[in-house]
């Protein structure tokens, strides 16, 4: 906008500018007389179409103007050669509307160059009355403090007992909608057991809760899933997805690493309730606690979860630079909920965070006392995948092995030197000698020989042992501190000025107390109680876990390209409450799935469905796709093959043959995939063996991320590749064998009762007498089926242990009756 | 006022369905039919017609071509030795390359600090086609069809290392989690077939030079990321099933297998019925579509119809599965039977020693079925409208590594400039485009850079790469990234 349109041009606009009367009814007809909100309705509108060119980024600005910014110099108020961009009150007499409005493609805005869309009639339309009512900018809700808002009042007294439903029944009698019913027993139990715990409800949990489906019976169940250790597991699913955990490097050769120590913490803390600021400043700064704990220690290991490249062919600068930006991203995206990586090449386009100021939190990152790169490729650290520094974890037995072989090792090195002192220095070099030797000489060598093959057999006893001892890579801080540099378009070696840690001016500032701010001073502000963004990211998040889609919708992105929130105030009230519970999580989880908007059933009318096709204003009980584990734990839990142990290192489950060999490198370490056996194979799925490069194809099939970047929220595809994972799958299979021979075992029960039984299993449902009748009459033709094909019934009923009691074609035509419904849209559906 | 642009800038919620309304017309419609209660077949038919109104590509203008072949040859070949011809490099043998030429400019961590003594390429090369184009006496087979190929020689990419190279290639960004030139097509232009998948993968299970230090690859090439997976790269097995979980196991058969879809489909059709939605069809649809692909992949990969000079066209080794040649062959296969992407992987380029020998395995394993590949593409009139592209992720340098001979050297990595080439899809052939300067170091004419190389292949199949977008943590994402990138106009017919 260098050149004020000029009055010629104008003229060409009077149609529109002068008659007022039509562009009420095309514009404004739609926006109505209600006072346009600056950050719910404009900002928007500006930071996709304007702030690329006329945003927060100094060095690409166009025709010095930015817009995000109401009291710059060059902002949209400044006196410019006798006119403004915008003069509030005065569209027509404002640049920006004449610029949106123009259609000579010259004046035009946004220019047809850029590719970005021109405006449609009712972001036109908003602008329009935005500046006729006077212009008002707004400081961006997100970086404002969270206050708690007085509760809105609710026509429908049920909806007056709980703040959350105060907030959505008021949104939605704003637009005239009403709310749905409760749930009915059955479904609700289900879903609450799947959103707390991952698994399905156990039959015998359905029918105590069917004894008594009051709000105290719910709530009982409420906290006993919660005080469940496979809450800490489900919970631990989500964050390992957003701090990308991984049990491989990620580039280049790909090697393994060991970072499992780091999961079973986040688990424990979950199930520990450890107050989630201090689950977020132990993982950001654990390392400079005084006195750092062990747990402290290894919650710090989140600083070397980034992806990272071993030694040969990238530049150590290079690497150490990228190391650096991946934590800072992980910072970025998982604590503040800000895209600040998209400044470290030029300032952001679009949230107000300067190169210099994504610099200054690298500044808090860059003195890692370690390697850029990973090491050789021996040596028992290599093969342990592990990098210094981390610390080892040895169990009170392993430490006793330990030590006892230390001690032997010791005592059997001294001997050996006592010994070497007796003998002459020439006999101890006997076989160099051309001399033969002395019967003397052989024995001492002899001797020798023996003490010497006796420490190596103890040197392998020991690795032998550390390779089962878990350690935790954890971080660490270099005594003098490595100055930190904008890097000129991110390069690793352009230096530009030097910068000081330091926080975003936008936000809250740092009040550190010493002169030079640690991570642990960043993780104190980063948890301060008026935090605009800590408390919001992570409530919203949690609600997404347990709706499908957070409040904020995009979870990721809490900045002016992020969507705005649903339910604002809600969103507040749940971040100030989080907070002021000492960061509560089991409380703040417990609130929420006691209101009832979380309880309402998920039966959706055509019209809540045309009204609200994303369920956004929760009308009704959100539908959604599960994640990958939960639907592959699901099934082993429904046929009692799954295996509940708790941490450890991840378990390799079969999978198809030669998936790594086909991509990986002849040395990566491990190049094949060995598969587990027993038990291992059935552990719950955030236990899988997870390499970057080929992630298990279980888990990516169903939209799993490949854990090289934080991902904060899942896609959600219906494909036929996942189709056919399901339907092939042979654990799977081996899963619907064993149920089937479960329910074929059981005496005095008919194929009704048994067809009822294996429904209510699988999906916690009664089958409706439509569904028995089609179940009746599949068990037929499978059994006809298979009646005519006993070989094929053998090799089914062979995926059964203990099937040879029964007959093959009985317990075929079961298993597929079992397999059927595992392949159910129930089963992955949650609801 | 302007009509609004077609910007392909779908919402998450909104983009292409794989399945179409034909493809709900299905053996079970009948089963369906019956069991339906007069809600749900309304919001069926509702569902049905928003499904029917987006299967139409969106295309910015109108396409050259339909479908992509990409030939990705991983480890990076040597442009000096294959295409990029220079005669008077052999006077300046074992003489250390200028610093006017170098200009300091930066080298791999292994080559970091030597010096760089020029080995030129021990390879004849001799003029080919109607335009006399210079080709490698590696390349017999594809000299042959040299008046299809453009042939470019001034390709550049900015990063030097083989993973970051091959990630921005693949997907327009060094950084992991952007999604791949293939996943964008499907997730643009929708499907053209209801049977196989938008985008398939094919990876060379052995290669004949090189294999002690053999590049990996990664699943994020043809990753989706923050797309929709079902626009990932489906990803064809050499060994056991061509589809992960394609077959039924041991005492299944496809009776049994049909018997067990109607159950699944009338039991979700009794849920769809309950609760009212349409992703629940969607699920039913899927399940079809599965149980379809259980009998087109296998017809797909059997070779028994092909006839035996069409299987000599490509070589020995086709009859080898997993091998490049074979692979070619299924590409050609996949082109008939409407896939709009398949990318080969063929791995070994990665020659820092010894490439003299390694470089002719390497080509044998390629120059007969690449060629053979456009040759029988263009026998079935499919050549016009299906771009085959040829390149790895960046060249090797004109210095040497290693020992250095004659006939022995190695080369380091090379981004500055290598050589790509493009046929058919609407692309001019016979022609060179592009120079470099005397050592095959810097570009002295029209640079084409990795994302003006994936620009190109969006323009032949009608997209506007600008256009084509999709909003992740507050950008609109493309597939050419944020730098710009632009279309190489003199290369298209």
């Amino acid at each position: 906008m260098n050149n004020r349109l000029t009055q010629d041009r104008t003229t060409v606009l009077n149609a529109w500018l002068f008659m007022p009367s039509l562009l009420s009814v095309m514009l404004l007809n739609a926006i109505g007389g209600e006072i346009i909100d600056f950050d719910q309705a404009i900002s928007p509108i500006l930071s996709r179409r304007c702030y690329q060119c006329h945003g927060p980024d100094a060095q690409h600005i166009k025709g010095d103007l930015r817009l995000d910014l109401a009291s710059a110099e060059n902002g949209p108020f400044a006196q410019r050669d006798g006119y403004r961009i915008i003069e509030a009150g005065e569209p027509e007499k404002s640049e920006l509307w004449l610029r949106i409005v123009a259609t000579d493609p010259d004046e035009q805005m946004p220019p047809p160059e850029s590719k970005h869309q021109p405006l449609d009639e009712r972001e036109r339309g908003l602008i329009y009355r935005w500046i006729q009512q006077g212009a008002k900018y707004q400081n961006f809700w997100a970086f404002e403090t969270p206050i708690k808002r007085s509760l809105p009042e609710v026509a429908d007294s049920d909806w007056m007992e709980h703040p959350i439903d105060r907030w959505v029944g008021h949104a939605l009698e704003q637009r005239g909608m009403k709310p749905s019913g409760l749930a009915d027993p059955r479904s609700l139990i289900r879903r609450l057991s799947l959103d707390l715990t991952g698994l399905p409800p156990s039959p015998e949990e359905v029918y105590q809760w069917l004894e008594d489906p009051s709000e105290a019976g719910f709530e009982d169940f409420v906290d006993r899933y919660l005080n469940r250790p496979a809450f800490g597991e489900h919970m631990a699913k989500y964050w390992l997805d957003l701090v990308r955990f991984a049990d491989t490097n990620g580039l280049h050769h790909d090697h393994y690493r060991d970072m499992t120590p780091y999961r079973d913490w986040v688990i424990r803390s979950f199930n520990d309730n450890l107050p989630f600021d201090a689950f977020l400043s132990y993982q950001l700064a654990g390392d400079l606690y005084p006195d750092a704990s062990t747990d402290q220690l290894i919650a710090s290991g989140f600083n070397r979860l980034h992806l990272i490249i071993d030694v040969g062919t990238a530049l150590p600068e290079e690497s150490f630079t990228r190391n650096v930006v991946d934590r800072v991203t992980a910072f970025g995206t998982a604590f503040l909920g800000l895209t600040v990586q998209c400044a470290s090449c030029h300032d952001h386009k679009f949230d107000p965070v300067s190169t210099r100021e994504f610099y200054q939190l690298f500044a808090f990152f860059n003195n890692f006392d370690g390697q850029p790169e990973t090491g050789g490729r021996s040596g028992l650290d290599f093969r342990r995948g592990l990098q210094a520094p981390y610390m080892d974890l040895p169990s009170p037995a392993q430490r006793n092995r330990l030590l006892e072989l230390d001690r032997r090792l010791g005592d059997l090195s001294e001997a050996q030197a006592a010994f070497k002192a007796t003998i002459p220095e020439a006999s101890c070099v006997g076989d160099q000698t051309e001399q033969p030797l002395s019967e003397e000489q052989a024995r001492q060598n002899q001797r020798l020989q023996a003490m010497e093959s006796q420490i190596k057999s103890l040197r392998v006893a020991r690795d032998e042992l550390m390779m089962t001892v878990p350690a935790a890579m954890i971080m660490k801080e270099r005594e003098a501190i490595r100055p930190a540099h904008i890097l000129k378009r991110g390069v690793y070696d352009q230096y530009g000025q030097e910068v000081q840690r330091d926080t975003p001016a936008v936000l809250p500032p740092l009040n550190a107390a010493t002169a030079t701010p640690s991570r642990l001073d960043l993780a104190r502000w980063v948890t301060r109680a008026d935090h605009p963004l800590t408390a919001r990211v992570a409530v919203n998040r949690f609600w997404q876990q347990l709706f499908g889609t957070g409040l904020v919708k995009t979870s990721e992105d809490f900045g002016l390209q992020g969507e705005r929130p649903s339910h604002p105030a809600l969103l507040d009230y749940l971040a100030r409450e989080f907070v002021d519970s000492g960061w509560d999580l089991k409380r703040l989880i417990k609130h929420i799935v006691m209101s009832r908007t979380y309880r309402q059933h998920s039966v959706a009318t055509l019209e809540q469905r045309a009204m609200d096709p994303e369920n956004r204003l929760l009308a009704r009980g959100s539908r959604y796709r599960m994640d990958a584990e939960m639907i592959r734990d699901q099934i082993f839990h429904v046929s009692g093959l799954l295996n509940h142990s708790i941490g450890g290192k991840s378990v390799k489950p079969p999978q198809p043959a030669k998936l790594w060999e086909i991509v990986a490198m002849p040395n990566s370490y491990p190049r094949t995939y060995q598969p587990d056996e027993g038990g291992k194979i059935y552990r719950r799925s955030l236990y899988t063996f997870w390499k970057r490069a080929l992630p298990p194809p279980q888990m990516s099939l169903f939209d799993a991320p490949s854990r090289e970047a934080c991902v904060a929220r899942r896609e959600r595809t219906n494909t036929p590749l996942q189709a056919l994972l399901l339907m092939n799958e042979p654990e799977f299979f081996k899963a619907a064998a064993q149920l089937a021979n479960q329910l074929v075992a059981m005496e005095g029960v008919d194929d009704l009762g048994r067809l009822s039984m294996a429904h209510e299993m699988v999906t916690t449902q009664i089958p409706s007498e439509r569904e028995i009748t089609v179940l009746v009459e599949a068990l037929h033709a499978f059994r006809t089926m298979y009646g005519a094909d006993p070989a094929a019934a053998r090799q089914l009923a062979d995926l059964a242990s203990g099937s040879e009691i029964l007959e093959a074609p009985e317990l075929a035509a079961w298993t597929m009756i079992t397999h059927s419904l595992f392949n159910l849209d129930t089963v992955r559906y949650r609801q | 006022m302007k009509k609004p642009s077609s910007q392909l800038n779908c919402d998450r919620q909104s983009d292409h369905p794989l399945e179409t309304f034909e493809q709900l017309q299905t053996r079970r419609q009948f089963l369906r039919r019956g069991a339906m209660g007069l809600g749900a077949a309304v919001l069926g038919n509702l569902y049905l017609g928003k499904l029917a109104g987006t299967q139409t590509p969106v295309t910015h203008f109108a396409p050259r071509a339909r479908r992509v072949i990409f030939l990705f040859m991983a480890g990076a070949p040597s442009q000096l030795d294959l295409f990029d011809y220079k005669p008077d490099l052999h006077r300046q043998f074992n003489q250390p390359l200028p610093p006017s030429v170098s200009k300091g400019q930066r080298v791999t961590a292994m080559t970091r600090g030597k010096e760089q003594i020029v080995a030129p390429s021990m390879f004849s090369f001799h003029q080919r086609g109607r335009n006399g184009i210079y080709m490698s006496e590696l390349l017999p087979h594809l000299s042959e069809v040299v008046d299809e190929l453009c042939i470019i020689k001034s390709t550049h990419t900015d990063a030097i290392n083989h993973d970051p190279a091959k990630t921005l290639f693949c997907t327009g960004s060094q950084i992991p989690g952007k999604a791949s030139l293939g996943s964008w097509l499907s997730y643009g232009l929708g499907s053209l077939n209801q049977n196989l998948p938008d985008f398939m993968v094919l990876n060379s299970a052995f290669w004949t030079g090189g294999t002690g230090n053999v590049q990996a690859l990664y699943s994020r090439l043809w990753g989706s990321g923050f797309l929709p997976s079902r626009h990932q790269g489906v990803s064809l097995q050499p060994e056991g099933d061509p589809v992960l979980f394609l077959s039924n196991p041991d005492g299944v058969s496809r009776e049994v297998r049909s018997k067990m879809l109607d159950l699944v489909s009338a039991l979700n059709q009794e849920q769809l019925n309950q609760l009212g939605d349409p992703e629940i069809q969607t699920t039913i649809a899927q399940q079809e579509m599965a149980f379809r692909m259980q009998a087109s992949v296998p017809e797909l990969t059997a070779m028994d119809g092909e006839p035996d000079h069409v299987m000599a066209l490509y070589g020995p080794e086709v009859h080898k599965t997993g091998s490049f040649a074979r692979n070619c062959l299924l590409a050609r296969r996949m082109i008939e039977r409407d896939v709009r992407f398949v990318q080969l992987f063929h791995r070994g380029w990665d020659h820092h020693v010894g490439l003299p020998k390694k470089l002719r395995g390497q080509a044998y394993d390629v120059d007969q079925p690449a060629s053979a590949l456009i040759k029988d593409l263009k026998l079935r009139g499919l050549l016009d409208e299906t771009l085959v592209v040829f390149g790895g992720e960046f060249g090797r340098t004109t210095f040497g590594q290693g020992k250095i001979e004659r006939d022995q050297y190695g080369r380091d990595h090379h981004p500055r400039c290598f050589t790509t080439w493009m046929a058919g899809g609407g692309i001019k052939g016979g022609i060179t485009y592009g120079q470099t300067d005397d050592f095959s170091y810097n570009i002295v004419e029209n640079p084409v850079h990795v994302n003006d190389f994936n620009a190109t292949i969006l323009h032949q199949l009608g997209i506007d790469h600008e256009r084509l977008n999709f909003p992740f943590q507050g950008l609109d994402q493309r597939l050419t990234g944020v730098e710009g990138a632009s279309i190489v106009h003199d290369i298209l017919a």
